[in-house]
């Protein structure tokens, strides 16, 4: 009998989106950066493009998380607006209404109180998922209504100002050997997110329930508590994510991210984490996420009309969810 | 004809058996998928759970491996009443199934599938922290499948991309590597091909012989008769007789599934 041999990395990883995913990355760049080297190869192009992906980088990998499950959560968006309005809030509310000039103990709450936001959002989804098994597109439908009216409720409907100079400037606007803070912040909790998923029990789970579920089950997973697990994380990373965008742009703002949703769900997906469940990866989703980025820097450098962009993108889109789509049915017609 | 004499055939004392159902009932919705079964298990014997489709066999092994509750009846394992109140307790127990779906993860590859709620984790504080043994758990894996015979081309791909067959071997040698005392199989042959098929009745004589006790669901009844030592008949939800294998016939059998025949004490 033979023992199965393992194939050499470089033809198991062509047999997945993630690598194809990864050259459309690389053309991208390499057209744009051969129609205008002077502008799109230099440091601050670079700098910008990761910067404003950094936050949509966290949302996303919370949702990678959720959608290997077979999954959805299109209430990270509003999560990150709710996150922000209470964070600001409380710091403002410790520091006599305006906490411009607050100190790092403040900050600190306001973090805190950015991830607890955050985490509540993600558990009320979890336990309607998972306990009262209603339809995630359902629920967290209703929670990217709800956690953006609460948002705004509490704010009174206007965006929250008063943001601590020490945390704009220092996570916010503030760089480390000329790598923005935001973006150093953004690489650790993706790395951890692909240590997570990619090497541990808990990842393998998340796997084997977006897998077959009922198997998880019988196999002795407690599915349940593993769902809201994964909802809670993303809520988790949500309102750090409201956190640091709060921090970026110095001022709580309710408006802006009612797509922010869709553009994790895109990034994620582009990366080659199926929507049906049991398939995917962090590194597909930075691959995934940058993809709508490049092009909208690219477009705008090139002189694009930028309204191009979402239209480029939701080709890219629909391409590789047929790709996965077909691949898997080739496979289940065995 | 015969009515079966209880007991295992090999080994000393075999008054106590080492499962007992009964009076299973288990009812989905307005089906009456068992009405009052029961079902016995001895330690060191394969025996055969036969019956019609649609005669209760697949519901009745759910019940007894925690993955359904019946709605009444009593099951005593190795002398002593027990709950069976989800999958993991009937794990404790040493209990394990090849289950008439599978029950695989098809986007995992074998090995992760072969230790799936089991992993293996690092030493030390990787370990602690969840950390996977990915590498250990492969190995294990391949001397698991070279040693109950499962070819597979790769081990690195998605068990969903395997053959039917393939798929039925590895659930097969999932449940034989970590059972203690039991093994369900539910129709574990019914994809596969001569060679595979042989080799499954091998691995089931295997741990047979080890002094477990086999439940073998099957439709062959060549097969049936070929490694059972009993085989007990399921007729809409009920037990309508029991055989010693080496005491029947294939007709007797089909007469029992049928209804032509039935045995009072049964
Ligand atoms: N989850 C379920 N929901 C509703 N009815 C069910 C369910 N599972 C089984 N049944 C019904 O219970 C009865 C017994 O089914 P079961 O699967 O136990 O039969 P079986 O003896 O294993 O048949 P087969 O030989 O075809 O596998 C059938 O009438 C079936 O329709
Ligand atoms: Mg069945």
């Amino acid at each position: 009998m033979t023992t199965p041999q393992r194939k050499p990395l470089l033809q198991r990883l062509a047999g997945t989106n993630t690598l194809w995913i990864a050259l459309v990355l690389l053309l991208l760049i390499a057209v744009f950066g051969a129609l205008r080297p002077d502008a799109v190869l230099t440091v601050f192009t670079l700098q910008t493009t990761l910067v404003e992906t950094a936050v949509l980088l966290v949302l996303a990998v919370g949702m990678t998380f959720v959608i290997i499950t077979s999954g959805i959560d299109l209430s990270v968006g509003s999560v990150l607006v709710f996150s922000g309005v209470t964070s600001a809030m409380t710091m403002n509310a410790l520091s006599g209404g305006d906490a411009t000039n607050a100190g790092w103990g403040v900050v600190a709450v306001g973090l805190l109180v950015a991830l607890v936001s955050g985490a509540a959002w993600g558990l009320l989804n979890g336990v309607l998922i998972a306990k009262a098994k209603i339809p995630a597109l359902i629920v967290t439908l209703g929670s990217f209504g709800a956690a953006l009216g609460a948002g705004q409720l509490i704010s009174n409907g206007s965006n929250v100002s008063g943001v601590p100079n020490v945390l704009s400037n220092n996570l916010g606007t503030g760089t480390t050997f000329g790598v923005p803070n935001l973006v150093i912040l953004a690489a650790v909790i993706t790395a951890a997110g692909a240590l997570l998923l990619g090497t541990t029990r808990f990842g393998r789970h998340t796997y084997a329930i977006g897998s077959n579920e009922e198997a998880a089950r019988r196999v002795g997973i407690s599915v349940t508590r593993h769902l809201m697990t994964v909802y809670l994380l993303a809520g988790v990373l949500a309102g750090l994510a409201g956190f640091m965008a709060t921090a970026y742009f110095r001022v709580a703002s309710i408006t802006g991210h009612d797509t922010d949703n869709l553009n994790a769900i895109a990034g994620v997906v582009l990366g080659g984490t199926s929507l049906f469940g049991g398939a995917g990866s962090i590194v597909g989703t930075i691959f995934g996420v940058f993809i709508p980025a490049v092009l909208r820097k690219g477009f705008v450098i090139v002189g694009v009309n930028v309204y191009w962009q979402p239209i480029a993108v939701a080709i890219v889109l629909v391409a590789a969810v047929w790709f996965d789509q077909s691949r898997r049915k080739a496979r289940d017609q065995r | 004809m015969q009515a079966a004499e209880v007991g295992g055939l090999s080994g000393g004392s075999m008054a106590d058996p080492l499962l007992e159902a009964k009076d299973l009932a288990k009812h989905y919705g307005s089906v009456e998928a068992l009405r009052g079964a029961s079902f016995t298990a001895f330690e060191g014997e394969v025996v055969s759970l036969i019956g019609d489709n649609g005669a209760g066999k697949s519901t009745l092994v759910k019940c007894l491996s925690g993955v359904q509750r019946p709605d009444s009846g009593t099951l005593v394992f190795g002398g002593r009443e027990v709950v069976l109140d989800s999958p993991v307790a009937a794990r404790a127990l040493g209990i394990e199934t090849v289950f008439q779906d599978l029950a695989v993860a098809p986007d995992l590859d074998p090995a992760a599938n072969l230790y799936l709620g089991r992993e293996l984790r690092k030493p030390g504080v990787l370990g602690m922290l969840g950390v996977l043994d990915k590498k250990e758990m492969r190995r294990r894996a391949i001397a698991s499948f070279e040693d109950l015979g499962v070819t597979l081309q790769s081990i690195d791909v998605p068990i969903g991309s395997l053959s039917g067959g393939q798929r039925q071997s590895v659930a097969v040698a999932r449940s034989v590597v970590w059972a203690s005392r039991l093994v369900f199989m539910d129709e574990p042959t019914a994809a596969l091909g001569v060679v595979q098929r042989e080799r499954v009745l091998d691995v089931i004589r295997r741990v047979r012989d080890q002094g477990m006790a086999v439940v073998l669901i099957s439709h062959n009844m060549p097969e049936v008769l070929a490694v059972s030592d009993r085989v007990e008949v399921l007729r809409l939800g009920r037990r309508v007789a029991k055989f010693r294998a080496a005491d029947t016939t294939v007709e007797e059998l089909v007469g029992a599934m049928t209804g032509a025949l039935s045995q009072e004490d049964a």
